[in-house]
């Protein structure tokens, strides 16, 4: 990455504190960095280390307590609930390790959802949600609900949904957690090819070394700090 | 975000919970159901009272023969018969009044051909259809000259002219009453029931005189049961009845601490009594089936509680793909709205039909208005979103981590 590309993420001195019965708990503290639009940026560390409470707060899920957070040149921290509802939307995409789709719905419908929300007709949500099926090689299942999906093909069509507002960032938690070595790496190769092809930012926050290997630049939290964070070879599409 | 959406989000939610989304509505079917069927009932309760005081006629007094009370002990009314046709006649005469009809009652066995009837006979005057604002279906009605000379002529109601004629003219016939000839010069229209349920239209009518001599043989000649008496106007019943029982004080010569011998009753307040005791009936009936529909609500209320406790990972989902709160408001309150709603349109269809058959069996003119449909949609509309909202909001006011946490 050179100094010259925009950062479309900018933390500084970000903390993060969780009350508990035993006091205050500091999740995050003192965190600042950039993340430039193209990256690839695998978040390691070991649970507890603060590295969700991070993605969390970059996907404008959580607010932050100290510091700031600028998601392309937006201060995060200032917008209302449903400034952040709407960004969530249009900008960031999630994957889950869980999957997170909605059961009852097909595979369709759940890509489609996120438009629905975007303010997009019924048709032509049901159209781009077809050609993203089509693109996570899901075409033919559109119609199937998630429980009649394998594992691998239930995170293809959250990697879908997640795209389906074309987003600029994606954020994957822990994506492959649930998934065998052979679909982990198809499920990596997607993304893989989504950011080498298409300049969609990701972030993906993992604690396993080979799925980190993919990305071109690894964070390392430790007790909510950033302890390492180098440029690392990542793999050609 | 479109309202279709909405909607399509709403169905779905529902249609996978069949069963429960069935049982919630039912209460709602049954309140709706309720305030329709009881509605319908009041309103047909008003429309009989309404009709049975439209055919007793207005601003009616009728004066009883005797007092009810007699120096402290109290007597029935109309033992002695001490109003005659005179004090009628005289009653006329006041300003305050239109029509004023000395009637005698008492019943009599009818023969016509080889058929017989029983009924009630009413020996009385001109004024009687006057003050009972009672038309005829054909011929006419007997005049003050019949009375005068004791003609032998009958108007009969409808129900006898159809048991005695069939399909028969009755007009022109004779027939006897306690065998004695009478010629039918006029069929009454038909009334229909009374305040009291009597059919008024199993009657006949005679000239007063006719029917004290050649019907009761009453030894009290002249002498009338009871008078009914029409008053100009309402506003004017009040000066009618002191002028009345002025008049007749004097005439009968009740001096000042003596009883009366007669008493005025005002009919057109008792029918009104009788008007709003329907009334309030009616309203008590739709206020017990409203409770039953408030309670409806109670229960989308609770299972919209449940629906949105089990959703959170749903919640959690859609905020994070992008919902706002407003959408998530929206989601469940349509979600309570369509539960509502199409529970009162069941209930509607089972209120009509329950109404179409007590009308059936009760022979009762139950009406389902617009307006008790209007408010039935209108208030179950209100229901749901009164007790969609609280749960909704639950719902909107989740954490997007804490709900995508949930289970």
């Amino acid at each position: 990455m050179t100094e010259s590309a925009p950062p479309l993420i900018e933390v500084a001195n970000l903390g993060k504190d969780y009350p508990t019965g035993a006091g205050v708990f500091r999740a995050l503290d003192d965190v600042s960095l950039r993340i430039a639009v193209g990256e690839f940026v695998a978040i390691m560390g070991a649970s507890g280390s603060g590295k969700s409470t991070f993605m969390n707060l970059l996907g404008c899920l959580d607010r932050t307590t100290r510091g700031s957070y600028h998601l392309d040149g937006q201060d995060v921290g200032r917008l209302s609930s449903d400034q952040l509802a709407a960004l969530r939307n249009r900008e960031i995409g999630f994957v889950f390790q869980g999957f997170n789709l909605l059961p009852k719905l097909t595979s369709l419908d759940n890509v489609a959802l996120p438009l629905m929300y975007a303010g997009m007709g019924r048709e032509a949500r049901r159209r781009q949600a077809q050609a993203m099926l089509d693109r996570v090689g899901l075409g033919e299942r559109s119609h199937h609900t998630p429980l009649q999906l394998s594992g691998g093909q239930q995170q293809r069509v959250a990697i879908a949904r997640a795209l389906a507002t074309r987003p600029r960032i994606i954020f994957a938690d822990e994506p492959t957690g649930n998934l065998d070595s052979e679909t982990s790496r198809q499920v990596m190769d997607l993304f893989n090819q989504f950011n080498r092809k298409e300049g969609i930012t990701l972030v993906l926050v993992t604690h396993e070394a080979d799925m980190a290997a993919y990305a071109r630049r690894r964070i390392r939290f430790h007790d909510g700090r950033v302890i390492e964070d180098v440029v690392t070879e990542g793999v050609p599409a | 975000m479109i309202l279709v959406s909405l909607l399509e989000t709403a169905w779905h939610a529902l249609v996978t919970h069949r069963m429960r989304s069935f049982l919630t509505m039912l209460g709602m079917v049954i309140g709706v159901a309720a305030v329709i069927l009881m509605l319908a009932i009041g309103q047909g309760a008003q429309a009989m009272v309404r009709g049975a005081i439209e055919s007793m006629g207005s601003n009616l007094f009728i004066i009883m023969s005797g007092a009810t009370t007699s120096g402290g002990a109290r007597v029935a009314t109309g033992d002695a018969p001490s109003l005659t046709f005179d004090d009628a006649d005289a009653i006329r005469d006041l300003p305050d009044i239109r029509a004023s009809a000395p009637v005698s009652p008492g019943g009599a066995q009818l023969i016509y051909g080889g058929v017989n009837w029983n009924t009630s006979v009413y020996g009385t005057t001109p004024d009687y259809a006057v003050v009972r604002n009672w038309s005829m279906a054909s011929g006419s009605f007997f005049s003050e000259a019949d009375v005068r000379r004791g003609a032998r002529v009958v108007v009969i109601g409808g129900v006898v002219a159809r048991e005695l004629f069939g399909d028969e003219n009755p007009v022109g016939k004779v027939i006897r009453i306690k065998q004695a000839p009478f010629e039918v010069i006029g069929v009454l229209a038909d009334k229909g029931q009374s305040l009291d349920g009597r059919d008024q239209d199993d009657t006949v009518l005679v000239p007063i005189s006719s029917a004290q001599q050649k019907i009761f043989s009453s030894s009290l000649r002249n002498r009338a049961r009871f008078i009914m008496v029409q008053a100009v106007s309402e506003k004017r019943m009040d000066a009618a009845e002191t002028a009345i029982n002025d008049l007749l004080r004097t005439r009968h010569r009740i001096g000042v601490g003596q009883d009366d011998d007669f008493t005025v009753r005002n009919l057109t307040a008792l029918a009104e009594t009788a008007a709003s005791t329907t009334r309030i009936m009616s309203l008590l009936l739709g206020a017990i089936a409203a409770i039953s529909l408030v309670v409806g609500g109670i229960g989308i209320m609770n299972i919209m509680l449940v629906s949105v406790t089990e959703r959170t990972r749903e919640i959690g989902i859609r905020m994070a793909i992008g919902a706002r709160r407003r959408d998530v408001l929206w989601q469940f309150l349509i979600e309570a709205l369509t539960l509502s709603l199409i529970g009162c349109g069941i209930g509607l269809l089972f209120g009509m039909a329950g109404a179409w058959l007590v009308g059936w069996l009760a022979g009762l003119p139950v009406a389902v208005t617009p307006v008790s449909v209007l408010m039935a949609v209108g208030v179950s509309f209100l229901i749901g979103v009164f007790f969609g909202f609280y749960p909704a909001r639950n719902a909107a006011g989740l954490d997007p981590i804490d709900a995508l946490r949930a289970q």
